[in-house]
């Protein structure tokens, strides 16, 4: 009987390494160096929102930790129209700026 | 120079107290100057750990508001005379502790000694936000299980924010302490090895304290397992990992299990 549960049992381990892997990387998003994905989250939404028109919902902030350095994920979906309108708008007022 | 470290973990009872104490007494008997400081103010236990609980006249929060003067408070050790504690208030709310108040302490402290090792309370409340505030270094103690783990890299951003280091935009060195490592249990995959630890906290290692029954015995008789006499395996992960904080370098070996049966032996891929 031992030997049998010894066969079957590959250690419970490696789900909690998998379960931890999972959920870090979810808690890192959230709750990571909170407030500077937040100020970087608000202050692009802000420069953006300038020339386009996005969905705030859209625009999604990461940072993840590795050794030695955290890379800064910015992921943003811009319906086509928008860039296009956008374009155009931009155009006259470098004009003018020049 | 004086180096102020944090000894945290976010979770409770994983050895952050055992740890302050060892790794201060081990620091201590190489001849430097050291204070460990007790900051979880209402659950002191540091003085226990160290043997000194019927010697604490003047706390932290005393020296903090200026009714006593730190070297009233500071009690020395008896076995090892460089060896220093500042025991937090047992009697007091934790809110008398200000950033200003603790701020001017480990500035004090810092003229008289190499060491200062800060013992954080448990959680990410106020009382460890202000241990890990003034730190230059920080000790990570985490237990190779997951609710640990994930306390730990909790943590590891919070050092990474909220510690005025980070606040200047300097780095804050952070060192991984594995404590209650089973190396057993962890070659037969029913425990995280410490590859996985490390894999998933990237912090660098400082040592692997593996579980031990001298460090219970220690800390009944109120004598840190490095000033003992104890010659078991976690009194020597201790010792090592203090000589590491020093700058030595020594490479630090992962225990296995060395009494493998014939029978393990065969099955030991399974685990691999």
């Amino acid at each position: 009987m031992s030997l049998f549960r010894f066969l079957k049992a590959r250690g419970t381990a490696p789900v909690a390494r998998e379960r931890l892997q999972i959920l870090l990387s979810h808690e890192r998003i959230a709750v990571g160096p909170r407030d500077l994905v937040a100020i970087l989250r608000d202050e692009l939404l802000a420069t953006i929102r300038r020339h386009v028109e996005i969905d705030p919902e859209k625009l999604s902030v990461k940072m993840d930790r590795a050794e030695g350095f955290s890379t800064l994920e910015i992921d943003l979906e811009i319906p086509c129209d928008k860039v296009a309108l956008a374009v155009q708008d931009a155009a006259p007022e470098e004009a003018t700026a020049a | 120079m004086s180096k102020v470290i944090v000894v945290t973990s976010g979770k409770g009872g994983v050895g952050k107290t055992t740890s302050t104490a060892s790794l201060g007494a081990a620091l201590a008997q190489t001849g430097q100057k050291v204070c460990v400081v007790d900051f979880d103010v209402g659950l002191r236990n540091l003085d226990l750990v160290l043997g000194a609980e019927r010697r604490v006249v003047y706390d932290f929060i005393n020296v903090a508001q200026g009714d006593a003067r730190l070297a009233q408070a500071l009690i020395r050790d008896k076995r090892v005379e460089t060896l220093h504690l500042l025991a937090a208030s047992q009697t007091r709310d934790k809110d008398a502790l200000t950033d200003e108040g603790v701020e001017r302490v480990i500035g004090d402290l810092r003229q008289s000694f190499d060491w200062i090792l800060c013992d954080s309370p448990a959680g990410i409340e106020r009382g460890a936000l202000l241990a890990m505030r003034f730190a230059d270094e920080a000790i990570v103690v985490t237990n190779p299980e997951i609710s640990s783990v994930r306390d730990s890299d909790r943590i590891i951003g919070l050092l990474d924010a909220k510690t005025r280091r980070a606040e200047a935009g300097e780095k804050i060195e952070k060192r991984l302490l594995l404590t209650r490592f089973d190396a057993a249990r962890s070659s037969r995959g029913e425990m995280l090895s410490v590859a996985d630890v490390l894999d998933i906290l990237s912090v660098p290692l400082l040592g692997i304290v593996p579980e031990d029954q001298e460090i219970l015995r220690a800390s009944n008789v109120g004598a840190p397992i490095t000033i003992n006499g104890s010659a078991g395996p976690a009194a020597r992960a201790y010792r090592d990992a203090a000589r590491r904080l020093i700058g030595e370098t020594i490479p630090i070996a992962v225990p296995d299990e060395k009494k493998k049966t014939l029978f393990n032996r065969l099955f030991s891929r399974r685990a691999a």
